[in-house]
């Protein structure tokens, strides 16, 4: 029988399966589609919430003034600075810590089951219960090691809390730099550490800034932690040195909530508003470098 | 002459020697910042137990505070401390938060990963990472404040803060971060696999259902058990949103309390050294082990597929 005896529009038509396979398909499609947008939208709904209820209560007054009269009215201030003096003294022991402990990883470490211990042990400290490390750093910093409840107690803790992003983000941009640039740098008879600084550590900086942004993204919300480590609720001055106690963002948006009465119903709004603004903020630069930085690549 | 040639020779043999000697330091630092992750784990469980220790060794009764629904810390004279209620309220939390997190989640990362291309797929992953960076406090005061009188409206209950409340919390605060890990389970499997299936004639579907998903089974695992970790874990949220009241829950719209929230509630008032105080950090122990078996568990599952 010839393929002329065959009538040509079947050749070119899909079987019954086929038809149905790809209905099952599409349905599929849309089905994880829908679950995809329920998950954001949700999210996008309740920021757009806080925005409207906020919005109008956020000025530059807001931002460069103390809260007065129990709290209820006046603005953010000491929380806020509060909140960075938390974050930069946080970074300033996890960031050469973190580094340091990528680079063991990345450049010194081999295949073995030690490493594999550390790796065991960062996944563990990054998925410990952030009020066990509020227990932590209250038996550690605040008792033992006599800080009382302080800056520098709180700031410890937070930099131990968030030690695994930047050990994670390091060795990942670490390890993206070409073992061929190493090789090279050895042949030249450059010791490990001249390697490292000269050639390795210059061509993975922005990867290393884009993970240590992200952490001050992490660490600036973060709220359990500092509660009993050095954060209060109020302080009516400004912390003088690192062994003072401090305000808080992440706890005056707890602490006006749930604890202040007569509060009016604007202000939490507003302190949720300026706390998720920061964080998405670092998030926002953070990424957007990370993209920068993938469009740029030279290897 | 000669003299001078190897004083310079040693000069040369000396500047050596320093670039060794910092080579070698830089290796006893890096190394030693290398196990801190290790010392710090350790640490955690030893301070947490110093503290905790005087309870533990005095009048723990392994039933009394694991079977006992009664907390009642602050009864002056017979204090009771059974943590059951607690355990409950932290797992119905958990479960309710799992049962909406896990499909959500893996949905969301099976539309990323494999339905979408492009830009679509950038913006899409770019926004579950701005999700996931949403801290714990936003979401409790999203509990408290939008989604309390939402509740009571919508079901026609008196209190909204209740374990459906702090469930939809922590699932939504949860599903974020599960998707980008299940995602890289997807992203791990190889194309090669998804060409052979399609070259076979299956559909988009047909190759994520027989191929892809099977292949990524350890790893979207291990996303799902981070997950329940976290939840469990979880401390500002369930605070405020559970209602913060010791019960054993019959449904959905009563309140409870979790674990992590009666440490952070509670911390604060006690005298340190108290019997209350060490039994607050003899439940961190309890935290700490959990979760150190559920990322452990992940930990080889993952681990699992790579050695395949």
């Amino acid at each position: 029988m010839s393929v002329e005896a065959m009538p040509v529009e079947n050749l070119f038509t899909e079987s019954q399966l086929n038809v149905k396979n790809k209905k099952i398909q599409s349905l599929y499609r849309v089905l994880f589609l829908l679950m995809t947008l329920l998950l954001i939208l949700p999210v996008l709904i309740i920021l757009g919430t806080l925005i409207v209820k906020g919005g109008s209560m956020i000025s530059i007054d807001f931002l460069f003034t103390d809260p007065v009269n129990g709290m209820t009215e006046g603005g953010v201030f000491p929380a806020l600075l509060g909140t960075v003096f938390l974050v930069s003294l946080a970074l300033l022991i996890s960031v050469p810590l973190g580094i340091a402990a990528a680079i063991y990883l990345s450049e010194y470490a081999s295949e073995n089951w030690f490493t594999r211990a550390i790796n065991l042990a960062i996944i563990n400290l990054a998925g410990v219960p952030s009020i066990v490390h509020a227990l932590f750093g209250v038996g550690a910093f605040v008792m033992f090691f006599g800080f009382g409840t302080s800056i520098l107690a709180a700031s410890l803790t937070l930099a131990i809390m968030t030690l695994p992003v930047v050990i994670v983000s390091t060795r990942e941009s670490l390890q993206a730099v070409p073992h061929a640039f190493r090789e090279a740098c050895w042949n030249m008879g450059a010791t490990r550490w001249q390697t490292i600084r000269r050639v390795v550590l210059p061509n993975a900086v922005s990867g290393i800034l884009t993970g240590v942004i992200l952490e001050v993204s992490r660490t600036t919300g973060e709220t359990a932690p500092i509660m009993f480590t050095g954060a209060v609720f109020f302080l009516p001055f400004l912390p003088q040195g690192v062994f003072d106690q401090t305000m808080a963002l992440s706890l005056h948006l707890f602490v006006v909530t749930t604890q202040v009465p007569n509060v009016p119903e604007q202000l939490p709004y507003a302190v949720a508003l300026v706390l998720i603004g920061m964080v998405l903020l670092m998030n926002s630069i953070s990424i957007a470098f990370r993209m920068y930085l993938r469009s740029k690549k030279k290897w | 002459m000669t003299t001078q040639s190897s004083e310079a020779m040693n000069e040369q043999f000396d500047r050596r020697t320093l670039d060794w000697y910092i080579d070698k330091l830089v290796e006893v630092i890096v190394f030693i910042s290398g196990i801190s992750a290790i010392i710090f784990v350790i640490g955690i469980f030893v301070f947490v137990t110093m503290e905790g220790m005087g309870f533990l060794f005095d009048s723990f009764s392994f039933s009394e505070f694991f079977g006992s629904e009664y907390w009642e810390p602050s009864d002056e004279d017979a204090p009771e401390y059974g943590i059951l209620a607690l355990i409950a309220g932290t797992a119905s939390v958990t479960g309710l938060a799992m049962l909406i997190a896990i499909p959500f989640s893996l949905g969301t990362a099976i539309y990323i990963a494999e339905f979408s291309t492009g830009k679509t797929r950038e913006y899409l992953k770019v926004l579950v990472e701005l999700l996931a960076a949403i801290p714990s406090v936003v979401w409790g005061f999203i509990g408290l404040t939008i989604m309390n009188p939402l509740i009571i409206e919508l079901f026609d209950v008196p209190v909204g803060l209740t374990v459906l409340n702090a469930g939809i919390i922590l699932g939504l605060m949860a599903a974020p971060i599960m998707t980008s890990i299940a995602e890289d389970a997807l992203k791990a499997v190889p194309d090669r696999y998804r060409e052979a299936a399609e070259a076979l004639g299956a559909t988009r579907w047909q190759v994520i259902y027989k191929t892809v998903l099977p292949a990524a089974k350890n790893g979207l695992l291990g996303a799902i058990l981070l997950g329940v970790g976290r939840g469990f874990g979880e401390t500002m949220a369930v605070l405020m949103a559970t209602g913060h009241a010791v019960n054993i829950p019959g449904s959905v719209f009563d309140s409870v309390r979790a674990l992590t929230a009666t440490i952070a509630a509670e911390l604060g008032e006690t005298a340190v050294g108290s019997e209350h105080y060490q039994v607050l950090f003899t439940i961190g122990i309890f935290l700490f082990l959990i979760t150190f078996v559920i990322n452990l568990t992940a930990d080889l599952i993952v681990r699992g597929i790579k050695n395949q």
